[in-house]
């Protein structure tokens, strides 16, 4: 499903932040990427839904060089992709419904589709009683499963989660861990980096270990060696 | 689907719009005093325009004639220099007309009636008036006249004297200041749109610039440019809209608080003198509403959506 070639990423102050990475991910796996901050797990994700380039190196998404998509090829990928971020990053102004209700728009679904899935999804993640909160008037966990709603709403092919644990507390962290594990037993393609040895424990399954841009391990049973 | 597309677009600008509040806010006054830049210069060159044609109207160059010329003499003179190109208008004032026009001016002046009757004969001459097209082209008319030796039967010329000389150096002047002021007006007008024009798009593009975080979030999620752009561009033309309307309000209140001020400041007599600057602004906005409106709200609307759209552009590309 996802096939990184020999992938490289040099910034312009010469910093390499992935070095000839090379591994796939099939369907409906749940592949977890361990590493020290720096390791290179964000700019790894970044690739994955375009946001950064490549300097040397193809990214394949089901046998397509994801960076030699037209722009609105782009976009289409893109909405076949939830992401799921350690900052959240939900749109400020707009409430918890309207986060997910746009990410339904874009995917071209009609307002009464929209009407339906948008609570129902907020009541998959416990947060049926806060479709009309603003993000700032959520707290941490709370915005995190509104990230995951919007993410899972269009019914992906694979959730891209970028330590979407690392600004919660404990608590909060297993329930977005179990969130996404039930996804993922539904049939949806996990990836998820963390640093938390809690997540990797909790999680099981294949585990990459990064360490200065190159990947060092590859586990099939869940293992977090540092 | 295109109307589900426009519906959701238009309904997330006026959202944007609403909940921005204070940026809003500063926008609509920022983009009302760069339209009202505008408006003041509309304004300011009608005044001017009309102070200049005030002027213009003024100057003349009279032909006397003496009190023996023959009537038909002169008038064969006013067809010959009705056919000069740089000729406007020509108006003939017979002696019976000056002298009319002369008792009718003193009629309360019950000395200077009593003066004009002792004299016994009319002593006005007859007179051409004479008008250009351009003060500068008094010159060339003068000569003209200069060069005709217009002669009665007996070889004496029928003209007495010709007042260009007397008008000279004010109708010179006249023809120096009046192009330079036209033209240093139109070097200032094309100045301050410039600023207003820059004011205004930096003002947009520093309100774009507080929801670059959310643009890039919305391409994340696979949106594209022109549903993105779409809210930004409808706030953009709401804040237009709004400053216009702000704007035609402000002129209408200034054009006929202005006039006011202009008779207070230049007295009643002068007021008198220069006629055409009685209510000139308020006058002006009624007579040309349908123009001043279009190009306010044109202006402001167009202002508003463009800087938008260059603005969010910027943050398209992730």
């Amino acid at each position: 499903m996802i096939y990184f070639d020999k992938v490289t990423k040099v910034y312009p102050d010469e910093s390499v932040a992935l070095d000839e990475v090379s591994f796939s991910v099939e369907p409906k796996e749940f592949v977890t990427i361990v590493g020290h901050s720096g390791a290179g797990k964000t700019t790894l994700m970044k690739m994955l839904i375009a946001e950064d380039r490549p300097t040397e190196g193809t990214i394949f998404f089901e046998s397509k060089d994801i960076h030699c998509l037209k722009k609105g090829e782009m976009n289409k990928l893109r909405r076949r992709i939830g992401t799921v971020f350690q900052d959240f990053r939900l749109i400020p102004n707009k409430t918890a419904y309207e986060n997910i209700a746009f990410a339904m728009e874009v995917s071209g679904h009609t307002d009464k589709e929209i009407a339906s899935d948008v609570p129902y999804v907020l009541d998959l993640v416990d947060l049926g009683n806060k479709l009309w909160n603003f993000p700032h008037q959520l707290s941490g966990g709370e915005k995190q499963r509104v990230a995951i709603a919007r993410a899972i709403v269009n019914q992906p092919d694979i959730i891209i989660a970028d330590e979407p644990t690392g600004s919660i507390d404990p608590v909060n962290s297993y329930g977005i861990i179990k969130i996404l594990q039930k996804i993922n037993e539904l049939g949806t393609t996990v990836l998820l980096t963390t640093h938390n040895k809690g997540v990797v424990d909790t999680v099981g399954g294949r585990v990459l270990t990064m360490e200065r841009g190159k990947i060092i391990r590859d586990d099939k049973d869940g293992k977090y060696i540092l | 689907m295109i109307f589900t597309y426009f519906k959701r677009i238009t309904k997330a600008g006026f959202i944007n719009f609403w909940r921005s509040g204070f940026l809003s806010f500063a926008a609509i006054i920022v983009l009302t005093l760069s339209l009202t830049v505008f408006g003041t210069l509309i304004f300011g060159s009608a005044f001017g325009r009309t102070l200049i044609e005030e002027v213009k109207a003024k100057v003349d160059i009279n032909v006397y004639f003496t009190l023996n010329a023959q009537e038909s003499n002169i008038l064969e003179f006013k067809k010959t220099i009705e056919k000069i190109p740089e000729v406007d208008k020509v108006e003939y004032i017979s002696r019976e007309q000056a002298l009319a026009s002369f008792k009718d001016k003193w009629k309360d002046n019950t000395l200077i009636l009593q003066g004009l009757t002792e004299i016994g004969n009319n002593p006005f001459p007859a007179v051409l008036n004479i008008k250009a097209k351009e003060p500068s082209q008094y010159a060339n008319i003068a000569n003209f006249l200069d060069s005709k030796n217009l002669l009665s039967k007996d070889g004496v010329s029928i003209i007495d004297k010709v007042n260009y000389n007397q008008n000279k150096l004010v109708i010179d002047r006249l023809g120096k200041i009046i192009p330079a002021v036209e033209k240093v007006g139109s070097i200032l007008s094309i100045i301050l749109v410039i600023v207003a024009v820059i004011i205004t798009f930096n003002t947009i593009r520093l309100i774009i610039y507080t929801a670059k975080d959310e643009i890039s979030v919305m391409k994340l999620v696979g949106a594209s440019n022109a549903y993105i752009r779409g809210p930004f561009v409808m706030s953009g033309t709401m804040y237009g809209l709004i400053s216009a309307i702000l704007t035609l309000i402000a002129l209408a209140l200034f054009s006929f608080y202005g006039d006011m001020a202009i008779v207070k400041f230049a007295g009643v007599e002068s007021v008198g003198d220069f006629g055409l600057i009685i209510n000139v602004f308020s006058r002006y906005f009624l007579n040309n509403f349908g123009q001043i409106f279009g190009i306010i709200m044109g202006s402001g609307i167009v202002l508003g959506a463009i800087s938008s759209y260059l603005a969010v552009r910027r943050y398209l590309k992730v």
